[in-house]
């Protein structure tokens, strides 16, 4: 070994809420906070509530432009949900938003009875959802869906990025039951623009046709999904993408004529492999007697490292790189 | 939302209609009704939370007999208040109240507990007329209370609400959260009323988690706080009259401490070991019966 060899610098962790966007990467500044305000502009029975979350959940936008409508409920998330329940019970259509592990892990009780049993137009929206953040278990939310998937009445969405979250609000606003989005905040990528693709809650869309591989993917890491496509085709590998930004209800129709195919099957998730895409499309398989193959880029059942987002991408198997080595020892 | 938007109270349009003594006699006897109803329903189910209907009876009277507002035809009216059970199991004392409002028929109340009944063990909003929310998990209602106290207030409606909790509630991290936020947000169109019966599933409230001073617990969180004999109805009848007084569509909550009786009126269930869950027997329910009738005659004749 070299003496002269230089070791890299480690990486640190950065702030809360860490940045997954690539470095020149086309972004939109806060696109939940502008589209609840369109929203808003449009629909006088949307309100805002949070939970001492409001600058790091892109609330802040709404309260700055509604102030009569936002409800500031301090670092109270049964009652931020409770109060949710009780302003939905009123005929207002509320969103409410603090971080994915305290929506689902502290409130699930106020969710779940209060909001979803009655079936109430009760809007989540959660922030740091799956590994968007190196602060470790307490603010990584990586078990969220499979905790809010039991949940009777609720609808799920896992957004990729700003396109998504920008079409999702409103249809998230007219929808009649209690809703959960796994909120990106900040600067969103804008990735989706580019494939003629809109967001229909309830739908999976095919983003791109591939003869090899078909990815099904949700949230961030169909952005992934599809640089990893990009990048298997290097290698000759034909890889198609499906978006499946609803988890529930999923839209199995659309999702198993893919994998009913002879390509070889990946599903791509921003969560742990237990109780996400992953499960949800394994089901959907068995239940259809497909006698198919699914192979997940998932987290691991673990709690967690801390440290550089980068890293923890890396070590988890979330990064383009790991993705395409995945596939290609699959395809081997 | 207006500072200045009125708030709606129900005992004043009626105040001009009767004297301060028929009022009394008639929250009193809708009280009587309403224990008449719960054991009724006891004895059908043979069993239940009997004695919490009972103890609770006058709080539900003053309630509804003579505070609310609310159309008897139309629960949903949207000018209505709003009456919040929280805890669920209370259900069997509030259809007995939504009966004497004439919400529930009467005759429904035999189907208490039964299968595909309206009337479920637990009070549940998506069951029943009139119930406003799905209680039972303990802690909840008092949070919700607070969403819809800002939602009407926010636009611009003049009903009040109330959120009925029990004293085991103030075990539940939740209610105080929601007393921080009714305060925080000057919910004066928001009255809580406790029942403080001082039992909980697992035995006496002193024993299971110390809840005392309450009334110096809500004075600390900002709410217009007073303590009464919740089976007086008098004194009930003033309190509800002094929070109505006050109420405001902003400033201070309301809270009224109800110090009640489990199993109040009749003696044979006032006297017996409490229990959450209080088992009566198959000869014991005429007995019941007739010691309340007895009582409430007796006093209704001194």
């Amino acid at each position: 070994m070299s003496t002269t060899a230089v070791t890299k610098p480690k990486l640190k962790t950065s702030a809360m809420i860490a940045s997954f966007a690539d470095p020149g990467q086309k972004t939109a500044p806060a696109p939940f906070g502008h589209a609840l305000v369109k929203a808003a502009q449009e629909n006088d029975r949307i309100v805002g509530l949070t939970a001492d979350l409001g600058k790091y959940t892109d609330m802040h936008i709404f309260a700055k432009a509604f102030p009569e409508r936002f409800f500031q409920m301090g670092m109270a998330e049964q009652l931020l949900f409770g109060a949710a329940a009780g302003l939905a019970e009123t005929g207002l259509v509320p969103f409410a938003s603090t971080y994915s592990v305290f929506a689902a892990r502290r409130a699930y009780d106020f969710l779940c009875l209060d909001a979803a049993e009655p079936n109430l137009n009760v809007n989540i929206v959660g922030g740091l959802p799956g590994l968007t953040t190196g602060y470790g278990p307490s603010h990584q939310a990586t078990e969220d869906m499979a905790i809010f998937r039991g949940m009777p009445n609720l609808t799920i969405v896992d957004p990729c990025d700003s396109v998504d979250i920008e079409q999702a609000v409103p249809q998230l606003a007219a929808a009649d039951g209690p809703t959960y989005l796994r909120l990106l905040r900040g600067n969103v990528p804008t990735v989706l623009d580019e494939y003629g693709y809109t967001f229909e809650l309830g739908k999976a869309k095919v983003l791109r046709g591939g003869n090899d591989v078909v990815f099904i993917s949700s949230g961030l890491m169909t952005m992934r999904a599809l640089q990893a496509a990009k990048a298997l085709a290097a290698h000759n590998v034909d890889v198609a993408v499906v978006h499946t930004p609803t988890i529930k209800p999923f839209d199995a129709e659309t999702v198993l004529a893919e994998i009913n195919t002879d390509r070889l099957a990946v599903t791509l998730e921003n969560h742990s492999v237990i109780g996400g895409l992953f499960e949800t499309v394994a089901s959907a398989v068995v239940t259809a007697g497909l006698g198919k193959r699914v192979v997940p880029v998932a987290l691991p059942d673990e709690f967690l490292d801390a440290g550089a987002l980068p890293t923890l991408h890396d070590r988890y198997g979330l990064t383009v790189q790991k993705i395409v080595a995945k596939v290609l020892a699959e395809l081997e | 939302m207006t500072a200045t938007q009125e708030l709606h109270t129900a005992h004043k349009e009626r105040m001009s209609q009767e004297t301060a003594s028929e009022r009394l006699c008639r929250v009193s006897a809708a009280a009587y009704r309403i224990r008449h109803h719960a054991l009724n329903m006891g004895e059908v189910q043979g069993q239940g939370y009997v004695g919490q209907a009972l103890g609770a009876a006058d709080m539900l009277a003053t309630v509804y007999g003579d505070q609310l507002r609310f159309r008897a035809e139309d629960p949903h009216w949207e000018a209505r208040d709003r009456f919040l059970l929280s805890t669920g199991h209370y259900a069997i004392g509030h259809y007995a109240a939504l009966a004497e409002a004439g919400i529930v028929p009467v005759e429904e109340l035999e189907t208490y507990g039964s299968d595909d009944s309206r009337l479920p063990m637990s009070g549940m909003s998506t069951y029943t007329p009139g119930m406003e929310i799905s209680g039972g998990s303990l802690g909840h209602g008092l949070t919700i209370a607070v969403g819809m106290a800002l939602g009407l207030r926010y636009q611009g409606s003049s009903a009040r609400i109330y959120n009925f909790l029990s004293d085991g509630e103030l075990d539940e991290g939740s209610t105080w959260e929601a007393a921080m936020g009714a305060h925080h947000h000057q919910l004066g169109n928001l009255t809580a009323m406790v029942d403080i019966n001082a039992l909980q599933a697992d035995g006496k409230t002193d024993t299971v988690l110390r809840t005392e001073p309450v009334t110096e617990k809500w004075e600390s969180f900002g709410w217009y706080t007073q303590r009464v004999d919740g089976n007086d109805v008098g004194a009930l009848l003033a309190a509800f009259d002094n929070a109505a007084a006050q109420a405001a569509a902003v400033g201070r909550p309301s809270v009224i401490l109800c110090d009640t009786k489990v199993g109040r009126g009749v003696p044979l269930l006032e006297e017996r070991e409490k229990a959450h869950f209080m088992r009566i027997e198959e000869h014991e329910w005429q007995t019941c019966s007739e010691q309340l009738t007895a009582g409430y005659e007796g006093k209704a004749s001194a």
